[in-house]
């Protein structure tokens, strides 16, 4: 048997390392994704006081700093037993939407758009961000300034932009005052015609990548996200609903507390990254996918205006269908930016997000705690058991991009069979297998809760167990 | 009679003080900087944290200035290169004995030691850390003592035992293996001497003793006027 490994996967957040196996006549007949660094966060962490949960998991990422605080924190009121002020609860909802505008415009604009906008044969020296800002100025500027906006967001409500210390067990530290609420309000307009031009100009180009889509991670699965209690697009409250691949509602109204019962995670040798999968259909037939792409899937509609006429474009890439593809996930991740930002409109409409009341106060009522919420790559879920004098006993967190594990390496398979047929590895053809895990957007420093940048690796392996060619960046 | 008055120079400046100051005290009247942990006005001095070291003329060692009286013609130097490498390496010491991790700590931002290692311009910590496995003790219903951010300066142990009158607060074993214990080493929750006045939480100088409840940040050490409050009790009011 042959193996290919590419390593290290550029473009992601974390590192990487990709080997792909060749049989007896040339075709890859394994994929394997995989995660090479461990951080140990869970292990580490137990022993502490949980009020310090939010802002030690907030350090798992620097990209999403927030979304791990509020999944904390959900789990921290729940040691608290305590319902949290509506003010607060409104504020945080606030600074994940902030927190998805910023990460998703990061993961569109900046990582995925040097393959979208200039091809995956571009020169690799200038197939980056700079090789966009040179080829279309406008384009660059408008998603720095999306991310702007998103981190400004959080900076406004939170204090700072990276790893803020707001949202405490019990709601968030400090009320919103009506200068930060007026300045994220004024910016507002001009974000959403901005948003609902790149949508546009990116759905009329979607003709130019149908290779992509139906040949990056195109496959059936099931999808996980939660939705409210009308089944709408929630990324903090609701209950989790899992769909198949035609789009049938297979599990409906599911408590993110039991996530035991129907979420297992298998563990393989040759990886760091858990899989987690559906437990009634087992593992690995219980693959699922989360993220924007399942998100836009699983729920009956957006609830707002714009968001929801173009997800009803977005559907029809697949009449009546979930839409299978993940390349659709950098179209699905455009229509939650817009969704966010109409609905930071109206929750800083309502005039009770300024109430100064924002935190309830109580000690350890109960002794575990599990929080989730939808982190811009997926489902969170934060999971914790205290002692009786509140300190962490146990830890268990499961990110997006672990749900998405069986996922993504299906999907690098589906790829690596479309793209190689020989025992060399070509740049175009590297690049196309990297632009596949970056649909999924993962973050690998989270996921495996590991650290680093961005190394990727290839090996491309014979039937005979020899490395034929490895790329490495 | 009359206290006598000693006249020295400090930095090359000449200043006086009582017989029976110390260098620290007549430093801080004239408005020189000395580093201190240990030391807190209204406590009696440890001298162990060593961060007070000046050098006095005619000596080769180095002395504490929190516990070193003035004399007669001292000649004191506060700063100078060898004093400020004996000050970083011995901050730098603290930070890799426990674990401090400013960033997630309840007094991140307004923390003693954090604000001397900016002070004396430390931005890396030379010594391999140990990475103790140290507990935290949350027994108590108000308070939590983190023994990983514990630079044992003892001002807990002082203010209990001279200022509350509870000495709830003590140390076991020696050396690096040193710990603060509340009564013969009991949680301190099952403490039957603590009063629960909290003295102790405010003197320390790091995030080691806080408030439960708080988060990152959100404990701010109140002064506590230690001085005032000693002399009322020796006055017996």
């Amino acid at each position: 048997m042959q193996k290919i490994t590419i390593a290290p996967v550029t473009r992601i957040e974390g590192h990487a390392r990709i080997s792909l196996f060749l049989d007896d006549n040339g075709t890859v007949s394994d994929a394997r994704f995989q995660v090479t660094q461990i951080r140990g966060f869970e292990r580490f962490v137990t022993g502490r006081p949980f009020f310090e949960m939010p802002a030690l998991t907030a350090r798992i990422c620097g990209i999403c700093p927030v979304s791990h605080q509020l999944a904390s924190a959900k789990a921290c009121d729940q040691l608290l037993a305590v319902t949290i002020p509506a003010a607060a609860v409104r504020l945080r909802s606030l600074l994940n939407f902030g927190q998805l505008v910023q990460s998703h415009a990061l993961s569109f604009f900046y990582l995925s758009a040097p393959d979208l906008l200039l091809g995956m044969d571009h020169p690799v020296a200038t197939r980056n961000f700079f090789g966009v800002a040179e080829n279309d100025p406008q384009f660059a500027r408008d998603g720095i300034e999306l991310r702007r906006f998103g981190q400004q967001v959080i900076e406004r409500l939170a204090g700072r932009r990276i790893h803020p210390a707001w949202v405490v067990p019990g709601g968030v530290s400090a009320p919103l005052k009506s200068a930060a609420r007026d300045e994220i309000l004024n910016e507002l307009p001009a974000m959403q015609t901005l948003m609902r031009n790149h949508l546009k100009r990116f759905r009329e180009s979607l003709g130019r990548h149908q290779e992509y889509a139906d040949n990056f991670g195109c496959f059936p699965s099931l999808f996980l996200s939660l939705v409210d209690n009308l089944g709408r697009l929630e990324h903090y409250h609701g209950t989790i609903r899992i769909i198949d691949a035609h789009g049938s509602t297979i599990a409906d109204n599911l408590a993110p507390a039991s996530y035991e019962e129907y979420i297992g995670e298998a563990i393989e040798p040759w990886t760091y990254l858990k899989f987690p999968y559906y437990r009634p259909q087992g593992y690995p037939e219980g693959m699922y996918r989360v993220g924007p792409l399942a998100r836009l899937n699983v729920c009956g509609c957006c609830g707002t205006r714009y968001a929801d006429l173009e997800l009803n474009r977005f559907r029809q890439l697949a009449t009546g269908r979930p839409v299978l593809s993940s390349f659709h996930a950098h179209y699905a991740r455009l229509i939650e930016i817009l969704y966010a930002l109409e609905m930071m409109e109206q929750l800083l409409a309502d005039p009770s997000v300024l109430d100064p009341h924002v935190r309830a106060v109580a000690g350890v009522n109960a002794f575990e705690g599990i929080g989730a919420i939808e982190a811009p790559r997926g489902t969170l879920i934060h999971h914790y058991r205290v002692d009786a004098d509140g300190l962490i006993e146990q830890v268990n967190l499961i990110i997006a991009t672990g749900h998405n594990n069986l996922a993504m390496n299906r999907a690098i398979l589906q790829a690596a069979r479309r793209y190689i047929s020989q025992d060399r590895l070509e740049e175009g053809i590297l690049n196309r297998i990297e632009a596949v895990i970056r649909t999924f957007d993962p973050c690998l420093s989270c996921s495996t809760h590991a650290v680093g940048s961005m190394p990727f690796v290839i090996e491309l392996m014979g039937p005979d167990g020899r490395c034929l060619d490895r790329v490495r960046r | 009679m009359t206290t006598p008055i000693l006249t020295l120079t400090i930095d090359g400046k000449e200043v006086s003080g009582l017989a029976g100051e110390t260098i620290l005290q007549v430093a801080r009247e004239n408005g020189f900087f000395i580093p201190t942990l240990c030391w807190l006005d209204g406590l009696t001095s440890a001298g162990s944290c060593r961060l007070c070291m000046v050098e006095i003329k005619g000596s080769a060692a180095l002395h504490p200035a929190c516990i070193t009286l003035i004399q007669e013609g001292m000649a004191v130097t506060t700063s100078s290169e060898r004093l400020l490498r004996y000050r970083r390496a011995i901050i730098e010491l603290l930070f890799s004995e426990r674990n401090h991790v400013c960033a997630v700590c309840v007094v991140n931002g307004h923390c003693e030691l954090q604000t001397l290692a900016q002070q004396l311009g430390i931005d890396h910590i030379s010594f391999p850390g140990l990475y103790p496995d140290l507990p935290v003790d949350a027994s108590h219903p108000r308070f939590v003592i983190d023994h990983n951010r514990c630079i044992l300066c003892t001002r807990c142990v002082r203010v209990c035992g001279e200022i509350e009158g509870a000495h709830t607060w003590d140390v076991k074993n020696r050396g690096v293996r040193s710990q603060i214990v509340a009564d013969f080493d009991t949680p301190w929750g099952d403490s039957t001497t603590c009063t629960g006045c909290g003295k102790c939480v405010h003197v320390c100088p790091t995030g080691a003793l806080f408030e439960k409840g708080k988060s990152v940040a959100e404990m701010f050490k109140k002064p506590l006027g230690l001085p005032y409050l000693k002399a009322i009790r020796d006055l017996g009011v």
